[in-house]
């Protein structure tokens, strides 16, 4: 199915963004939001796992998880194992992302550990707490069992750059919320809705405002 | 009696939402109607509890250093169960409305919390007491935002139609256009922060007729109750 770069763009920062219309990493939105500094190392953190794991489970929903089909095979079946007749998309999806992800964060985090140890000093803390990151897993079933188009998933290059975009837009609503808490916190705010119930009402009113941007260019989600 | 302790707190003193702010992507995701509330509560528990009573049963034999994972597998074996199980058993509609919020169980924390928490350094049964008592909570806070989500914002309850609602010709409920945001994304965060204001003001209210009262005021409850209520174990969830 064909589907372009400004439309996934478009769609994964505004339109349904992550966070605010897909309610998706909702617990680091709120959780580490207090700072404007925290908030961008926590998006940029959120950024590189995001392309690589999507572009990860794209490959293995394709080639391992999906059976045999003119456009792509499974590698098991070409090993000559054997694959049930769905394919292991309702056995296996969900460990295997997981896993895959758990992997993948503990991997980024030594290659930037020895590679660009400033990038590391930046994004290291947030980089452990990234595996339970709901967007990550989130991002990486949107591209491929819940897509509008499940018997195939997300191409491995439009995947990866639909993480890209999600990650975008979820450093895009972080840096928000940061600044807007930032001004909240010297604020007369009632006693009892102060801190998070007071952020839980700026998240509304964001989402409301995002909701403005349906149907932009004429892009359906 | 300890085992009755492992349950009693936590539904209402140590919600799992409303007090240590864990779980939030389900509770805002799925709450548009009080039944999708309902089956996720009751999909999340069967997975806590599961797996709550398995990481306790192999605490013995989990090596320190590869816990994580560990009962990040163990927790997704039961997410794939309760995957199967919820597409064989719930309505179309609600598997429908679910959607990618059953699989992201598995990144749930609060089941990664309890099990980190309590599970590993407890036994079978006090640990299958805390899932319930967990999962109890969770199925309280999920039923109360999407009661008023689906009160307030469709005019329905459990699909049944309040407003107009008429019993043998007689006018109960007048026609009422119903707030159609509150079902919408913006509304599950609007009806959460203003839940989550209403309960740490009763909570205080409480706290304070409560200290007036008591001749050795609890240490843990006394001042800002939900912020400094938290302790170690809402450590496991800040920032997740």
């Amino acid at each position: 199915m064909d589907v372009s770069y400004l439309e996934l763009a478009v769609g994964s920062i505004l339109i349904s963004n992550l966070v605010l219309a897909k309610f998706l990493g909702l617990c680091p939105f709120f959780g580490v939001s207090r700072r404007t500094s925290s908030a961008v190392g926590m998006g940029g953190a959120v950024i590189f796992v995001m392309v690589l794991a999507s572009a990860v489970t794209a490959l293995l929903y394709r080639h391992v998880l999906l059976p045999t089909t003119p456009e792509h095979t499974n590698i098991l079946g070409a090993l000559g194992l054997p694959v049930p007749e769905g394919g292991y998309v309702l056995v296996l999806k969900t460990i295997s992302y997981i896993l895959v992800i758990g992997a993948l964060v503990q991997f980024v985090e030594m290659v930037l550990r020895k590679a660009v140890p400033a990038l590391y000093r930046a994004l290291g803390i947030y980089l452990p707490l990234i595996t339970t990151n709901c967007a990550v897993m989130g991002i990486a079933l949107l591209n491929t069992e819940a897509w509008r188009d499940p018997a195939n998933g997300l191409p491995v290059h439009l995947a990866a750059f639909n993480g890209f975009c999600g990650g975008v837009g979820f450093l895009f609503v972080m840096l928000l919320m940061s600044g807007i808490r930032e001004r909240l916190a010297d604020l007369p705010v009632p006693r009892p809705l102060r801190d998070l119930p007071m952020a839980f009402l700026s998240g509304g009113l964001m989402a409301l405002a995002f909701m403005g941007f349906t149907n932009l260019f004429g892009i359906a989600v | 009696m300890s085992l009755l302790r492992d349950f009693a707190d936590k539904p209402i003193k140590q919600n799992p939402v409303f007090v240590l702010a864990l779980g939030l992507c389900p509770t805002l995701a799925v709450t548009t109607t009080v039944r999708n509330g309902v089956a996720m509560a009751i999909a999340a528990t069967a997975v806590l509890v599961c797996a709550n009573v398995l990481v306790s049963l192999l605490r013995r034999w989990i090596p320190d250093q590869i816990r994580i994972p560990c009962y990040i597998v163990i927790i997704a074996g039961f997410v794939t169960m309760v995957e199967i199980a919820m597409k064989a058993v719930a309505p179309p509609e609600v598997n429908e409305a679910l959607g990618i919020f059953i699989p992201l169980i598995v990144v749930n924390c609060i089941i990664l919390g309890r099990a980190e928490a309590f599970a590993s350094r407890s036994g079978p049964v006090s640990s299958l007491m805390d899932g319930l008592g967990v999962g109890a909570g969770f199925l309280l806070a999920l039923l109360a935002i999407s009661f008023v989500r689906e009160v307030v914002g469709a005019g329905t309850l459990w699909g049944y139609r309040l407003t107009p609602l008429s019993l043998a010709g007689v006018t109960l409920v007048p026609p009422v256009e119903p707030v159609m945001i509150l079902s919408m994304a913006p509304g599950a965060f609007l009806v959460i922060g203003l839940l989550f204001g209403l309960l740490r003001w009763i909570g205080s209210r409480h706290d304070k007729r409560a200290s007036a009262l008591a001749v050795r005021a609890v240490p843990q409850v006394a001042g800002d109750f939900p912020k400094k209520s938290r302790g170690g174990e809402g450590d496991a969830g800040e920032g997740l």
